[in-house]
């Protein structure tokens, strides 16, 4: 509550706000299947349709409805968003922990299988990894998963190394705590600040990686819709129906403005030096 | 005559609002050419922003001057107003005309140059001296505070020289372009108290050879009697009293000055020892903690495949024990291995070799009871600042796998209670603590095990001095009642003695002289003792002339497979011996 408020108070932080509240609205509406129309029925007869008020974003050529798959679509890029970021911060934290508090031999085996993976651009390396386990949305989950691990790794180890060195830990080794203890209580707790940013940003580079993959056709599948692949649908027709470009290209650009400025905001929020009076 | 620096009714303030959030209010004061004024107080008293007010550098750190006039007898004689004076104004003042040291002479310089080239800097800032002229330049600044040889020694990275050969590189570049006036915050509070002396004997010689002005910061009004003419003690943002040095120190007229004076450890020769618990002549008795020939080592190697070429010495066979209800003081400077042979107690660095016991009170029914706990110097870094009070006091109670239940709880908040903090601590989180509370969090949870012995890590020496005196008081009582032995690590003497039973002195990873803590004090036996006990300021010895000594504690880096020669120790009464000097 305390950090909805200060979102709230922070000037790009409520725009943020608003724009991925309204999204994540438009999300679970597209997943419940609660749009205007079907998205996926094709309206034969009302093909190529500019926005009027039966079809407030127009039709695609097949017929169906944009408005109602730009919502499913939504629904669709935000499951493989947030999934995929879940597996690679859960993988992160947890090789980004075991590389700083196991040291030495395994820090370096980790984090040189990092450096690996950092070093294909991320798009590159998403496509080599549906290519080789086939499309869908499941193979882009894992695929934009991996591809985001290491820099959850790098986030978390980093401090947790600085932690480790505090004399809190220390203190926590004279009484003899376990390992996992001392991990999950004095290491993790700690972490939760720069993860929650970490998170909040990965989820507008997993929308744009997921529109990437669906625009080359490697990601969601038709006739299922997805912003990428409504974009990739509208190449040929960008003259003759210019709103078919035009909604999915904005609706992608809102969301990613939306997650940085909210990241920006938690950023400053949970940055210790901006608490400096204690409650 | 004008005075140099004329500051009158001053107020910093902080924040949003400044003028709400003062931490300085109202301070006046007169320098003239060639005094030194002491500013003397606690922290949070701001001392050091009324200091970092007067080269302006406040307004890099957030302060805003609210009020009040500060003037500067230029060298030209004409005066500078330092609150109207504009920042490309103030580049040319500060160096030129205000030069400053800081506390940490460690990170005040830039690791990656060589300390000749940080020197020679400032004279081509100032001066426009360039290549062989600044290099000269900055040899003589170096001789200037007596760094011998300093032709060598300007091409080393800040990494290679001591805490007190970099406080010396710092002072040499604040005297650059001869100052006038040279402020100095604690510039000798992160420095063992050999070359704290060290230090204060040089900026006493300095102020004797140019002349200059000085405004000297301490907490510890111990060091002021040394160097100061005058003395403005200060309290919570305001100078409670002000005046000349002899003046404050033999009549104090405030009650926090007289508190200061006289409620503040300050070291006696041993004439302040305690009077309980002295040692049982009962041979038999068994000790709660013995060490037998500790020695810590940790192998150095030259590159990461190659075998180790040598070690550092860090402990190099120290054996002692401690009886219950025993305090053993470990005194020593930074290196010497006092902290390596606590943190081998605790198994938080591996032994090389040697043998602990610990006493068999009560930790034999309870196989999991850790007997040895510690409690560590930085009572900020030692909390884990997400956790309740209460998780944290519960975590040793978990780490030995006991049940955290309604038994557990009672104990948490006797023991909060016994260590003076309030009832509803468990709930609240470390930062609702100030620094002496948080030490005392760090002390129950220490007892939370039930514990025989407790190492104290220089467990007071973050503490202001007044805050200081009454954990003291907590740990002398705590023990008496619980009949526990302290293993206290200090480099403070004042403190030691006040705590002590016992004293082990220990230099280069040896013990040189052990024994009971009057003895010790009063009638040191060996150099490294005596040498450490006359670097002690105390306001008794203020017309003492500190000597200046510029060796260095010998390196630790042994060949492989040295092994120091057998200690030969002599007997001075009682339990009191030192080593036989080579």
């Amino acid at each position: 509550m305390r950090i909805l408020r200060a979102i709230f108070g922070h000037g790009s932080g409520r725009i943020g706000g608003i724009i991925v509240g309204l999204y994540l609205m438009l999300a679970i509406l597209g997943l419940l299947g609660l749009t205007p129309h079907n998205p996926i029925t094709q309206y034969r007869i009302d093909r190529l349709h500019a926005p009027n008020g039966a079809y407030w974003m127009g039709t695609d050529l097949f017929g169906r409805d944009v408005a109602s798959r730009l919502m499913a679509g939504i629904g669709q890029s935000f499951t493989v968003a947030f999934f995929s970021v879940a597996f690679a911060t859960l993988a992160g934290t947890v090789l980004g922990l075991a590389a700083a508090w196991l040291g030495r031999r395994w820090d370096g085996v980790v984090m040189r299988i990092m450096d690996v993976l950092l070093a294909f651009p991320a798009i590159l390396l998403a496509l080599l990894i549906v290519t080789v386990a086939g499309p869908g949305t499941w193979t882009s989950v894992i695929a934009i998963g991996i591809v985001y691990t290491p820099i959850f790794t790098r986030v978390v180890r980093g401090p947790a190394l600085s932690l480790k060195a505090r004399e809190f830990v220390d203190a926590a080794r004279t009484f003899g705590s376990s390992s996992f203890y001392i991990v999950t209580r004095h290491l993790l707790l700690n972490l939760v600040a720069p993860l929650t940013v970490q998170v909040t940003l990965a989820l507008a580079w997993a929308l744009l990686t997921e529109a990437g993959l669906s625009f080359l056709g490697l990601g969601t599948q038709p006739p299922a819709a997805s912003l990428g692949l409504m974009l990739s649908d509208s190449r040929n027709l960008m003259e003759t129906a210019p709103w078919l470009m035009i909604f999915p290209g904005l609706t992608i650009m809102i969301s990613i403005l939306g997650f940085n400025l909210l990241g920006d905001a938690l950023r400053d929020i949970l940055d210790p030096k901006m608490r400096r009076a204690p409650a | 005559m004008t005075p140099l620096l004329s500051v009158s009714d001053l107020r910093v303030g902080f924040g949003r609002n400044p003028h709400a959030n003062e931490v300085v209010r109202g301070v006046s004061f007169d320098l003239a050419d060639g005094e030194t004024l002491a500013i003397v107080g606690e922290s949070g008293s701001g001392k050091s922003v009324t200091a970092l007010s007067i080269n302006r550098l406040i307004d890099f750190g957030g302060g805003r001057i609210t009020g009040g006039s500060m003037k500067l007898k230029r060298a030209n004689g004409s005066l500078f107003d330092l609150m109207a004076a504009t920042e490309p104004q103030l580049v040319r003042i500060r160096g030129a005309e205000i030069g400053m040291i800081f506390q940490e002479p460690m990170t005040s310089l830039n690791p990656v140059l060589t300390i000749g080239s940080q020197i020679e800097e400032s004279f081509r800032l100032h001066r426009g001296l360039t290549g062989r002229q600044a290099t000269a330049a900055a040899k003589d600044a170096l001789d200037r505070v007596r760094i011998p040889d300093a032709a060598r020694r300007l091409k080393y990275t800040p990494n290679q020289l001591s805490g007190g050969m970099l406080q010396r590189v710092m002072i040499a570049i604040a005297l650059a372009c001869n100052p006038r006036l040279l402020i100095a915050d604690e510039p000798t509070t992160a420095l063992d108290v050999t070359v704290q002396a060290q230090i204060m004997a040089l900026l006493a010689e300095l102020k004797q050879e140019s002349g200059m002005s000085m405004i000297f910061i301490t907490h510890d009004i111990g060091l002021v009697a040394g160097i100061a003419d005058k003395v403005m003690v200060m309290q919570n943002g305001q100078a409670v009293e002000q005046g000349e040095l002899n003046q404050i120190l033999d009549n104090p007229q405030h009650p926090y000055t007289q508190h200061l004076l006289h409620a503040v450890p300050h070291f006696a020769n041993g004439r302040a020892t305690r009077a309980d618990g002295q040692r049982d002549k009962d041979v038999h008795a068994e000790p709660a903690l013995k060490v037998d020939g500790l020695v810590v080592r940790f192998p150095l190697k030259s590159s990461f495949f190659s075998r180790a070429t040598g070690a550092v010495h860090a402990v190099d066979g120290v054996d002692f024990d401690l009886m219950p209800s025993e305090t053993l003081a470990i005194v020593g400077e930074s290196g010497s291995g006092k902290s390596t042979t606590a943190k081998a107690v605790l198994g938080l660095v591996r032994s090389t070799r040697g043998s602990f016991s610990v006493g068999a009170r009560e930790a034999s029914a309870d196989r999991s009871a850790r007997p040895v706990q510690m409690v560590f110097q930085n009572p900020y870094a030692s909390l884990n600042p997400r956790l309740s009070i209460e998780s944290i006091l519960a975590e040793p109670v978990i780490a030995t796998g006991g049940p955290v239940n309604a038994k557990t709880r009672t104990r948490m908040a006797s023991l909060l209670e016994r260590v003076g903090l309030p009832k509803n601590s468990l709930e609240r989180y470390p930062h609702e603590f100030s620094g002496g509370q948080r030490q005392r969090l760090c002390i129950a949870r220490a007892l939370m095990l039930n514990p025989s012995v407790v190492v104290l890590d220089e467990a007071v020496s973050a503490l202001d001095v007044s805050v200081q005196a009454k954990v003291l008081e907590l740990l002398v009582d705590l023990q008496r009642e619980f009949g526990l032995a302290y293993l206290f690590i200090s480099h403070d003497m004042a403190v030691v003695e006040r705590i002590a039973h016992r004293i082990a002195v220990i230099y280069a990873g040896q013990i040189v002289e052990i024994g009971d803590a009057t003895s010790v004090l009063s009638q040191p036996q060996h150099s490294y003792t005596k040498k450490l006990i006359a670097a002690v300021p105390t306001i008794e010895r203020r017309r003492d002339h500190f000597e200046l000594d510029t060796r260095q504690v010998p390196s630790l880096v042994r060949p492989q497979g040295f092994e120091p020669a057998p200690a030969r120790w002599e007997q001075f009464g009682g339990d009191h011996r030192a080593r036989v000097e080579v």
